[in-house]
């Protein structure tokens, strides 16, 4: 048997093949099993963001811009699902905009089954205007008038005869806007949409992007933010819709106590076997 | 005269939008709104000349037998494959271009994400070491922002680990922030000038930086 010392010596050159089978185990355990851990305390910036949707009158558009791809829907999508049900489920219009090429499929994914649960129809009470190159122009061109910058939508119906674009002109006749954001689309509509036209502006990014977003709430030129998987989870605690927002968070819970013990075990194992000493020489 | 051209149009182009931002003359407000159309145009074109690069620089890797050459053979198949099936088919819902990319892209690039949880979990195993001060300060922020986003930590009592990292990202991980942020707005400012002014010509090809 090993001493002690060599035990906790050989804790540093533990197989990383090992420490992925860990985790990868921890995390699908979860999934499978549809275990749910109960949600916890709801931040306030999310619930700021459910209650200016609850304040809207009905038939009041709403504008989500989809500037994520895929590989950001396990943390992104789960918002967009929730934020779909909650607007069309009061009967407000949504209106789908992106700033990035694969934002189209996004919106449709999103807000297409939950159209569908609700009963809502395209282009009378939602509308995917899709992608259109310009960035920041697009989002300012937007603010002076929607219709121009989108002359059609996705499937090139003509907006100036769609139902749901009825009486909206600019910003001014858009209740709130909501960044779904993998990239740093939400600077480009804080500068260029809330700034000058002074909209009200809210933003869902993943967990890595959010502390780029807090000098915004707190100058106000935010009033929500969903943070990570763990914002998508209070949003779908909100609107009462269990999704995969509620139930990564226990994937999530998992995996980060086990990459906590990590670094424990990590930093024991530097400790006792002296390398911080030989280091420090 | 390569030079001179864009740098004039440059100029002139930047001088407008400085003048018509503070004119509120209907002239201006007009010209305002149509160049909007011509950069969305322009916008259209640089991604057709994204593409040409893709291209070339693809092709020469096939041509000149590169290491991992095949898989730029996979990237003008996939581009070719999807090109195809969004022309012949259109891009909309329920159609064969949405069904590649529901189906191929989509469980592809999530993949390529998801692999970061396992490299994070390993180097934080490896890496994340308390051997100064500082680290010793940054892996007990960590610890507590990582117990704060998940509902697990509600279940302690002793220690309010959400409201711990809220706290920790609204005030010192907001200041932090609001002084980058500052930093790169004064840098963007000082950039845009040098470009307005013809003093910085990277962007016009050629490698250089600006001349002082």
């Amino acid at each position: 048997m090993l001493p002690p010392m060599a035990m906790w010596e050989k804790l540093l050159y533990f197989d990383r093949r090992i420490i992925f089978l860990i985790i990868a185990v921890a995390v699908l355990v979860p999934f499978l099993t549809g275990w749910m851990l109960p949600q916890g305390k709801i931040t306030a910036t999310t619930q700021h963001l459910f209650d200016a949707i609850e304040a809207l009158p009905p038939r009041t558009p709403v504008m989500i811009s989809f500037d994520y791809s895929p590989s950001s829907m396990p943390e992104i999508q789960p918002m967009a699902l929730a934020l779909a049900h909650h607007i069309l489920s009061r009967n407000l219009r949504l209106v789908a905009v992106t700033l990035v090429v694969t934002g189209p499929q996004m919106a449709d994914a999103a807000i297409m089954p939950v159209a569908e649960k609700l009963g809502k129809q395209e282009g009378v009470d939602w509308v995917n205007l899709g992608f259109k190159t310009g960035g920041a122009v697009l989002v300012t061109q937007m603010g002076e008038d929607i219709k121009r910058a989108y002359p059609a939508d996705a499937r090139g119906n003509s907006t100036q005869n769609l139902p749901v674009m009825a009486g909206v002109h600019n910003y001014d006749d858009i209740g709130l806007i909501i960044d779904l954001a993998s990239s740093a689309a939400p600077g480009t509509w804080i500068v260029y949409a809330h700034d000058p036209y002074d909209i009200k502006l809210a933003a869902g990014v993943t967990g890595v992007m959010a502390a780029d977003y807090y000098p915004f709430l707190q100058t106000g030129q935010m009033m929500g933010l969903l943070n990570g998987l763990k914002g998508a989870a209070e949003y779908e605690y909100l609107v009462g819709q269990t999704g995969f927002g509620l139930l990564g968070m226990s994937a999530q819970s998992v995996a980060h106590l086990l990459i906590i013990l990590f670094v424990i075990l990590g930093n024991i194992g530097y400790f006792t076997s002296g390398r911080h000493r030989r280091q420090q020489r | 005269m390569r030079l001179q051209i864009p740098i004039a149009i440059g100029f002139l182009a930047g001088f407008f939008m400085l003048v018509q931002f503070f004119v509120p003359h209907q002239f201006f407000q007009q010209s305002y709104l149509e160049l909007f159309d011509w950069v969305k145009i322009i916008g259209a074109f640089a991604l057709v000349l994204g593409l040409g690069s893709l291209f070339r620089t693809h092709i020469d890797k096939i041509r000149n037998r590169r290491p991992d050459h095949i898989y730029s053979f996979v990237t003008l198949i996939s581009f070719a494959v999807m090109f195809v099936f969004g022309i012949v088919y259109g891009v909309k819902p329920h159609t064969s271009f949405d069904w590649l990319f529901k189906n191929v892209q989509t469980p592809l690039e999530a993949t390529v994400f998801s692999l970061l949880a396992f490299f994070m979990a390993s180097a934080a195993y490896r890496t994340f070491r308390a051997r100064s001060v500082e680290a010793t300060l940054l892996l007990t922020v960590a610890v507590i922002v990582m117990l704060g986003r998940v509902p697990i930590s509600d279940y302690v009592s002793f220690v309010d680990f959400h409201e711990a990292s809220e706290w920790i990202m609204s005030v010192p991980g907001m200041a932090a922030k609001r002084g980058i942020l500052l930093g790169v707005a004064l840098g963007v400012v000082a950039t845009a000038l040098r470009i307005l002014l013809g003093i910085e010509r990277s962007h016009l090809g050629g490698g250089g930086g600006g001349s002082s």
